[in-house]
């Protein structure tokens, strides 16, 4: 058992499989999706909260997802030390600034690759939030239960993913 | 239903999200969804572990979710769509996707396992999020229900019933993992 928590990776097939019975579970305790973007919504809602708490609770947005501490802000959470956990046990913990796919194309600059994930992150939140879902709540909690919305949102991430990857990176299957 | 106690208990369920977040976190990492090189991969095809994932994911978690629906345990949880929202902004994703390189799960998960750009990537997120907030109003008016989706279901657009679309669909995947798999990918 122990053995089997320390290796280093397991099997795509076996880590999806878990991650479709947690779903069970999230759907039976929870009655609700598996999604990740809201809880980046509600953190934004909070900071902004923090400035001016009249001002935020007046915006429609933030009275359609309540920025507060819930269910879906602590799954964010948990996901950190979870990964930090695997990460730890099987002895793959340390501190990364630069991918090395990155550092290949563009260099080892780390203000760059920060500067340019700042950029690819608020797109992606901006993105998430206005098709409301991202890759766990559309890509896999909504596909699974057969959304039309999910489908067509899923293959839009890819599409644009695929393409905007073969831009900067280069078409390299081809 | 049975679970209500634990379903509307405030305490208990953010006590569920932790939990569920570790377990999630622990497997992105195992499944080294964690790691940018990975997920570009998948992006530039030359690796395709995030699709094996998804699609086991879903493959599984459709069979259970459809089961515990017909034991009438669980409801499900469909989003309707349309173009201005789901086309849009999935596209917006997608372009976001390619240059911060994680999604806002793995970018958790990643900033667990010690990757500085992930966390970088998440504050990005909470600002994509916030200037989104800011823009709903205008947004909701003009875009985002421009062209709504005539269906919420892939059984209702199809005029099937869910059992034997789900059927289909999980046929669909098993099919995509083998050839995937058979053509060394």
């Amino acid at each position: 058992m122990i053995e089997w928590l320390m290796a280093a990776s397991w099997s795509p097939y076996l880590v999806g499989a878990g991650i479709g019975v947690l779903i069970w579970t999230v759907f039976l305790l929870s009655d609700r999706p598996l999604g990740c973007s809201t809880a980046y919504a509600k953190t934004a809602g909070m900071i902004e909260s923090a400035v001016s708490r009249q001002k935020t609770e007046s915006m429609p947005y933030y009275r359609k997802i309540s920025p507060t501490i819930d269910w879906q802000w602590m799954l964010v959470v948990g996901t950190m030390i979870g990964a930090a956990l695997s990460a730890y046990l099987s002895g793959g913990w340390s501190i990364s600034v630069v991918p090395p796919l990155f550092k290949e194309s563009f260099g080892a600059d780390e203000m760059l690759r920060l500067t340019v994930a700042l950029t690819g992150g608020i797109l992606m939140g901006l993105g998430a939030r206005w098709a409301d879902g991202c890759t766990s709540g559309h890509g896999i909690s909504g596909t699974l239960q057969l959304s039309l919305a999910s489908w067509i949102a899923v293959i839009c991430f890819f599409a644009a993913g695929i393409i905007a990857a073969g831009l900067i990176y280069g078409f390299s299957f081809l | 239903m049975a679970f209500d106690m634990i379903r509307s208990s405030g305490r208990a369920q953010k006590a569920l999200g932790l939990l569920s977040g570790l377990v999630f976190g622990f497997l992105l990492q195992k499944g080294g969804l964690t790691e940018f090189d990975v997920i570009l991969g998948q992006l530039l095809l030359t690796d395709f572990t995030v699709v094996k994932v998804m699609l086991s994911a879903i493959l599984v978690g459709m069979a259970g979710v459809f089961f515990m629906r017909w034991m009438g345990l669980v409801r499900l949880q469909i989003k309707p769509g349309s173009m201005g929202s789901t086309v849009l902004g999935g596209i917006i994703f997608g372009v976001g996707f390619a240059i911060l390189g994680y999604c806002p799960g793995t970018a958790a998960a990643a900033f667990g396992a010690g990757a500085v750009d992930a966390l970088v990537g998440m504050v990005g997120i909470v600002i994509g999020a916030g200037i989104f907030a800011r823009l709903y109003p205008a947004l909701d008016r003009l875009i985002l229900n421009w062209g709504a989706f005539s269906a919420d279901t892939l059984p209702e657009l199809i005029g099937l019933k869910p059992g034997i679309v789900a059927a289909v669909m999980a046929a669909l995947i098993i099919g995509l993992l083998y050839l995937l798999d058979a053509l060394g990918r």
